[in-house]
């Protein structure tokens, strides 16, 4: 019917999605051949030089190197050689242990959080919460550093506050430096228990309280319904939220820098640290190097998180 | 950083509750609500109370709040990162708006191809595109010829549009989700077949059906592209350009105060932002509800 109206409105054209686009008034021109997906060129257009070519710099820089003296370029894999030792290793690993435990820990604390939103907010305090998640985890960056800075940094309101009226020194008797991989795992936690939150709600949303009321039915308690309904339901997507959890920490740079800054053994700031040229001039390979490393453990993680979402969509509608 | 951004605040409707509001567990909750609040309050009333206190005279001031648009450097930073916004919600619109409408109504054989593009700024972190960004602009072939002035104009001036060209990469996440949500709850198709049944050409269906019966999702990617643009440290920090959020570093612990309060007001507007976003959604949706 609507296929019908569409060609007599506009004769030539082909039925379907690759129908002309019709110029300008309907049906006064003789329509020119035109595909539609033509009109979405600017778009690949724009993705193709801010997006793809930026990419593609990175992966060709980090196979590259210019040798100082004669200033031929060749292709080597010395960079990312380069990239799996030293400071660099470290920095590697201690990324990967920083962003397993934020992610771990956020997803705890985040789904017993969601766990306890989902089943008790009114309309205004859901969008409340959701919201100051949103903005927590999307948008936290650089102000998160400081909000902890001056609550548990050197002359933090608490520390001051343990100090003068508890006699606690929070680095001394309490072992707790803001500055160091465990300060930053609390602070990511800022942002990573909100992330979890938002992630798994729709999940938690999605579990039918039937299936609660057929397991009480056959008379299975609380933690049975738990252990044999709903934590198999939810696993996947429970993992997958771990697996993004990790890549946020993994990929975050404006708190890290913002509370340490200069060279502090995490990739992001190791590579802000080459670029920003404190390290000897030729190393942008290296730095391009490191970038494709992170990407390169970014990637199939978030695809996996795709697929296990999608796993879960399945059971949670 | 990744793009999550809840249901409420896209205007897709969320259901409240998933009926097991019941009285056992009821305190556990309450005990979970509580701690977590504590947690995720604690900082911020902390940070506050240090913005606020006049260590000098022991009472509280607002100095550092008033004197927000005359700290040095501050104004013109702040100045940088609205225009840089500004432009990232125009370009964002001029782009994607048209775009996803050809997606849905043209080619929506095109759809996973372009869904996947626009979620692929997710997988590369701005640490590792600002790197790749910095290795085109700084490339031979881009430092000569017609190429190196237009690469050298986007780099200078008052507004450095790399920047804002390239966060408009970085929200397509959060964009492409809002107008998909948006366009998909109109359900779009019906309306051009109505529109176009009754004559009208793609130009009037476009801004006189499609336009105003979108606007709220335009809105909303507005908005995140906004929040996004704004609060944006990365790519700034890398390419050595005083916006906002770098300010905010900059000023460095000697302003402690100025940082904290600066803090908390870019966290706040944000987080209004949103809040206004999830709200529009609501009434918008209620008005539609009202008038079916």
């Amino acid at each position: 019917m609507t296929a019908e109206i569409q060609r007599r409105s506009s004769p030539g054209a082909p039925a379907g999605g690759t129908a002309a686009r019709p110029a300008g008034d309907a049906g006064s021109h003789p329509r020119r051949f035109r595909p539609a997906w033509l009109l979405l060129l600017p778009f690949f257009g724009y993705l193709a030089v801010f997006f793809l070519l930026p990419t593609g710099a990175i992966v060709l820089s980090a196979f590259r190197s210019t040798d100082s003296e004669s200033g031929v370029t060749s292709f080597t894999g010395s960079n990312v050689t380069g990239a799996l030792h030293g400071v660099y290793l470290t920095s590697i690993e201690n990324s990967i242990e920083l962003s397993l435990i934020s992610a771990a820990v956020g997803a705890v604390l985040g789904l017993l959080l969601a766990w306890a939103i989902v089943n008790s907010t009114s309309g205004l305090l859901g969008r409340l919460t959701s919201t100051a998640a949103a903005v927590l985890a999307n948008f936290g960056g650089v102000p998160l550093a400081f909000l902890f800075v001056f609550t548990v940094g050197n002359s933090g309101v608490l520390t001051t506050l343990l100090d003068k009226h508890l006699g606690l020194g929070l680095g001394s008797d309490l072992h707790f430096n803001l500055y160091s991989i465990v300060g930053l795992e609390v602070v990511y936690l800022y942002f990573q228990i909100p992330m979890m939150i938002l992630v798994i709600t729709p999940a938690l949303q999605g579990l039918r309280p039937q299936w609660q009321e057929a397991a009480a039915s056959l008379g299975a308690s609380r933690w049975q319904y738990w252990r044999h309904v709903a934590g198999p339901v939810l696993a996947p997507n429970v993992l997958g939220s771990v697996l993004l959890l990790f890549c946020t920490s993994f990929s975050a740079f404006a708190t890290a820098n913002a509370l340490i800054g200069g060279t502090f053994p995490i990739i992001p700031i190791q590579i802000f640290s080459i670029f920003d040229g404190n390290v000897i001039a030729g190393q942008e390979n290296l730095g391009a190097a490191l970038s494709m490393i992170m990407i390169v453990v970014v990637v199939p993680l978030t695809l996996a998180y795709q697929l296990l979402q999608r796993r879960t969509t399945r059971w949670l509608r | 950083m990744v793009a999550v951004i809840p249901d409420v605040v896209l205007g897709a409707t969320v259901p409240v509750g998933s009926g097991t509001r019941r009285g056992r567990g009821r305190w556990g909750r309450l005990v979970v609500l509580a701690i977590g609040a504590g947690y995720f309050l604690l900082p911020l009333l902390c940070a506050f109370w240090f913005s606020i206190d006049d260590r000098v005279h022991g009472r509280a001031t607002f100095a550092a709040y008033s004197g927000i648009f005359t700290a040095q450097g501050v104004p013109a930073a702040f100045f940088m990162s609205l225009r840089l916004a500004l432009a990232a919600i125009v370009i964002t619109v001029a782009l994607m708006v048209p775009t996803m409408l050809v997606l849905h109504l043209r080619v929506p054989a095109m759809r996973p191809v372009v869904e996947t593009l626009c979620l692929m700024p997710l997988v590369i972190p701005p640490v590792a595109l600002v790197i790749g960004i910095g290795q085109v602009i700084s490339a031979d072939w881009a430092q000569t010829g017609p190429v190196a002035s237009f690469v050298e104009s986007l780099q200078s001036g008052s507004t450095p549009w790399i920047l804002a060209f390239s966060y408009v990469v970085l929200a397509l996440p959060f964009t492409y989700r809002a107008l998909d949500a948006g366009i998909r709850s109109i359900d779009a198709q019906t309306l051009v077949e109505a529109a176009r049944g009754l004559g009208a050409g793609w130009g009037v269906v476009t801004v006189r059906v499609l336009l105003p019966a979108l606007r709220t999702a335009v809105l909303n990617a507005a908005f995140l592209a906004f929040a996004l643009a704004f609060g944006e440290y990365t790519l700034a920090t890398f390419l050595q350009y005083t916006t906002f959020s770098v300010a905010i570093v900059k000023a460095g612990s000697a302003e402690g105060q100025l940082q904290t309060s600066l803090s908390i007001m870019s966290l706040l507007v944000t987080w209004v932002l949103l809040l206004l976003i999830s709200l529009l959604g609501r009434s918008y949706r209620t008005s539609r509800r009202a008038r079916s």
